[in-house]
């Protein structure tokens, strides 16, 4: 082992008579140095780096790493660039963090392989489910539809809401859909079939905005769920009996969102510009976060990805998506090993954005006062989204702009501008190098996110793009709009 | 007719007849009989404006008749569903702005794509050049008149420099160059301030197209790129052509 660890270093070691040399100090995301300092070329590249810091971490497989001198800037071409850029001085260790990337590589979607129409109205919401097997997009024709991915045809039409369909989940097993109606009613659908299962949960006396389930690590059965509502208040249902088993009354205006959260926590964000931590076993409310000026939209967490998509892992994915197996505690240890490993020692980060134009950092669990307040947006902020490794932020205004912020301190990081008007919604592909986003003016566009620049544009559709998905096996993207077709 | 009121003060004086309410009830009951039998009897002209006015008269006691018994019962709500769907997020907020709607005739229009250049041109009078362009006299004793000079609105461009002016012919002034115009879309009737890319043509003469000079009638191509219109392709627009519907002074 030692051996393997000089001859890499000695490469290195050969004496060029004029190239400058400098300190590093390897630094996990933590601070945990690894290693010793040792002394590199200025001329050195990221692979190179990567070869090192690897043969460092002794893994079995080589992991792919980027590297950020003193945690600030990344190293792109070499690390000279970054040394003149920062200024910094030769003469003292150099720390360089190391974060590694996601080992699979999503490919980005490069056009349209069908327009599956069958809606009879605008497409309102469009969801894949975890393992990527099943596509449901809910519609201003009160239906649901379950599509058929393998040959891009319709599945299943599902009747029973009276209703525009505003908003769907899946269940982190993928065996169970709930969609919510504009006449404040809950169905759940069986993918498999399109019956409806169970009976309709009744009780909310406006329109539903959001719904969220309970993580799969928490309850592998997949039984409750959390549906908000514009009567300002939040229900949690039992969809095997078929009631709702609380009610978290507090806010006084619409709720717009709620998020359950991997710690047994639910956040709920609303039009009285307050955002209420409950306790999901009893429904106590913990806390209220207070700071926005103006109605909150949206919420994201930093472990939404890995709420959604379960004991599922993307690095696994193969062509054709399969089904979960397995009984519950192998699904239940497989969903809380992940969720694990994403939120790392740091509890869960929670970000909203508003129509006050900022976003707020927050650390929910623990405290009242936000991490941080991110401004720069001229224009409400519709959906904000957490890559799939936590590492970053996104998003998506009203100003037709997004932005891309740090997903730990906030911090601003690049603007992407592109679209002629407002931004809807935007997905993450399951490796956080590639996003997505659906705008008003009718177009997708796909972002490289290492380079902050345009890598495809997706014209199509007719009218405004109102529900952007990217599955997680990473094969498709689905998008649907006002023109009353999905496009794949 | 009565003339002053001796039959009221008859009844005042002397009361009504002893059976008269009676006779008032009986009569009143025989009115649709009497009713029915005129309209069966009527002929002519008579009978036919009766029964125009019978007819209408029929349709809207129906009408009030329904309108009551709707208020009796208890309605259902209406079962079709609203159109002009929605996402959640979309629920609370204003309609689409103007330049969507413009954005989506626009698209109709493309679909249709039937002359695609043609623009509803108003039949207009052709200006002659007395009326366009002024005689300057020049030289020493104001006899050569040769120069002209515009005195209608005109459009130049960006990159336009004055020919040397001992040999310009037509002299367009800077106080009637202009760069916008008010471009009001038809059936919205809102109205945008955009700027002028060029003259597209001027129906009275080329001559006139060449100089930029605006009239009525004048087809004029302006710059939309700020309403930010997207064509299916993925495309934005950023010139639209239309006409100059009034004179501009």
């Amino acid at each position: 082992r030692l051996k393997h660890f000089f001859v890499v270093v000695a490469y290195y070691m050969i004496p060029y008579v004029d190239v400058e040399r400098l300190l590093i100090q390897f630094q996990d995301e933590a601070g945990e140095p690894l290693g010793s300092p040792f002394d590199v070329p200025l001329d050195i590249t990221p692979d190179k780096l990567q070869l090192v810091c690897n043969a460092l971490l002794q893994k079995e497989e080589p992991v792919p790493l980027a590297f950020f001198v003193r945690g600030e800037a990344e190293v792109v071409e070499s690390l000279r660039v970054c040394v003149k850029a920062l200024g910094v001085e030769t003469e003292a260790v150099l720390p360089v963090v190391y974060q590694p990337q996601a080992v699979f590589r999503v490919r980005a979607v490069a056009r349209c392989t069908s327009s599956l129409q069958g809606h009879t109205e605008a497409v309102i919401s469009a969801a894949f489910s975890p393992t990527g097997k099943y596509l449901a997009s809910g519609s201003g024709d009160t239906t649901v539809r379950f599509w058929d991915l393998t040959t891009e045809t319709p599945q299943h039409t599902s009747r029973g809401h009276s209703h525009w369909v505003l908003t769907i989940s899946w269940s982190p097993d993928g065996r169970k859909l709930a969609s919510g109606c504009k006449n404040s009613q809950i169905c759940i659908w069986d993918p498999v079939t399109g019956q409806q299962m169970g009976k309709t949960l009744t009780g909310h006396t406006k329109w539903i905005t959001w719904i969220s389930w309970e993580p799969l690590h928490l309850n592998p059965e997949c039984r409750y769920l959390a549906s908000s509502s514009k009567d300002g208040a939040v229900r949690v249902w039992d969809v095997v009996l078929g009631r709702c088993e609380r009610i978290l009354t507090g806010h006084t205006q619409s709720v717009t969102c709620v998020k359950w959260g991997g710690d047994g926590l639910l956040y709920t964000s609303s039009q009285d510009r307050t955002i209420k931590v409950w306790r999901a076993k009893d429904g106590v409310q913990c806390r209220t976060l207070q700071g926005h000026a103006h109605w909150v939209n949206t919420l994201a967490l930093s472990t939404d990805y890995v709420l959604r998509t379960g004991a599922f892992e993307p690095a696994d994915a193969t062509i054709n998506p399969q089904d979960q197996t397995g009984t519950f505690e192998e699904l239940k240890e497989k969903a809380l090993q992940r969720y694990n490993k994403v939120r790392g020692e740091a509890p869960e980060r929670l970000v909203s954005g508003s129509d006050d134009f900022t976003l707020f950092l927050w650390n929910p669990a623990e405290d009242k006062k936000p991490l941080a307040r991110l401004t720069g947006h001229s224009a409400l902020i519709n959906e904000v989204l957490f890559s799939p490794d936590t590492r970053l932020l996104a998003s998506a205004s009203f100003d037709k702009s997004i932005k891309i912020w740090d997903g730990r301190t906030g911090k601003y990081l690049q603007s992407l501008r592109g679209h002629v008007a407002a931004v809807y919604q935007v997905a993450w592909s399951a490796d956080s190098r590639l996003m997505v986003s659906g705008s008003s003016d009718s177009t997708l566009k796909v972002w490289d996110i290492k380079t902050g620049k345009l890598h495809t544009d997706l014209p199509g559709h007719a009218d405004e793009v109102f529900a952007v998905d990217w599955s997680p096996d990473g094969q498709r993207v689905v998008s649907g709009g006002k023109d009353k077709c999905l496009r794949m | 007719m009565p003339q002053n009121e001796h039959i009221e003060l008859h009844r005042k004086r002397h009361g009504q007849r002893l059976d008269h309410q009676e006779r008032k009830r009986k009569k009143e009951s025989r009115e649709a009989h009497e009713r029915s039998h005129k309209a069966r009897k009527m002929i002519g002209l008579k009978a036919k404006l009766y029964h125009k006015q019978r007819h209408s008269e029929k349709i809207q006691m129906k009408k009030t008749l329904k309108m009551h018994e709707q208020r009796k019962t208890k309605q259902k709500n209406d079962d079709k569903t609203p159109e002009g769907a929605v996402p959640a997020y979309l629920l609370d907020r204003e309609g689409q702005s103007r330049a969507k709607i413009l954005s989506n005739m626009i698209k109709q229009k493309r679909k249709e794509k039937a002359g695609k250049w043609e623009v509803p041109l108003p039949k207009v009078r052709a200006q002659g050049e007395t009326e366009v362009l002024k005689v300057i006299r020049t030289g020493k004793r104001q006899k050569k008149a040769w120069k002209r000079m515009v005195t209608k609105v005109c459009f130049v461009g960006d990159n336009f420099t004055r020919k040397p002016p001992k040999y310009e012919r037509f002299i367009r002034p800077m106080g009637l160059r202009f760069k916008k115009a008010h471009v009001t879309h038809p059936e919205l009737k809102a109205t945008f301030c955009l700027p002028i890319l060029g003259v597209k043509k001027n129906p009275s003469s080329p001559l006139y197209t060449t100089l930029g000079v605006i009239t009525k009638g004048t087809v004029v191509e302006v710059n939309v790129s700020e309403l930010g219109l997207v064509t299916q392709g993925g495309k934005v627009i950023w010139g639209e052509i239309s006409p100059i519907l009034s004179n501009v002074y």
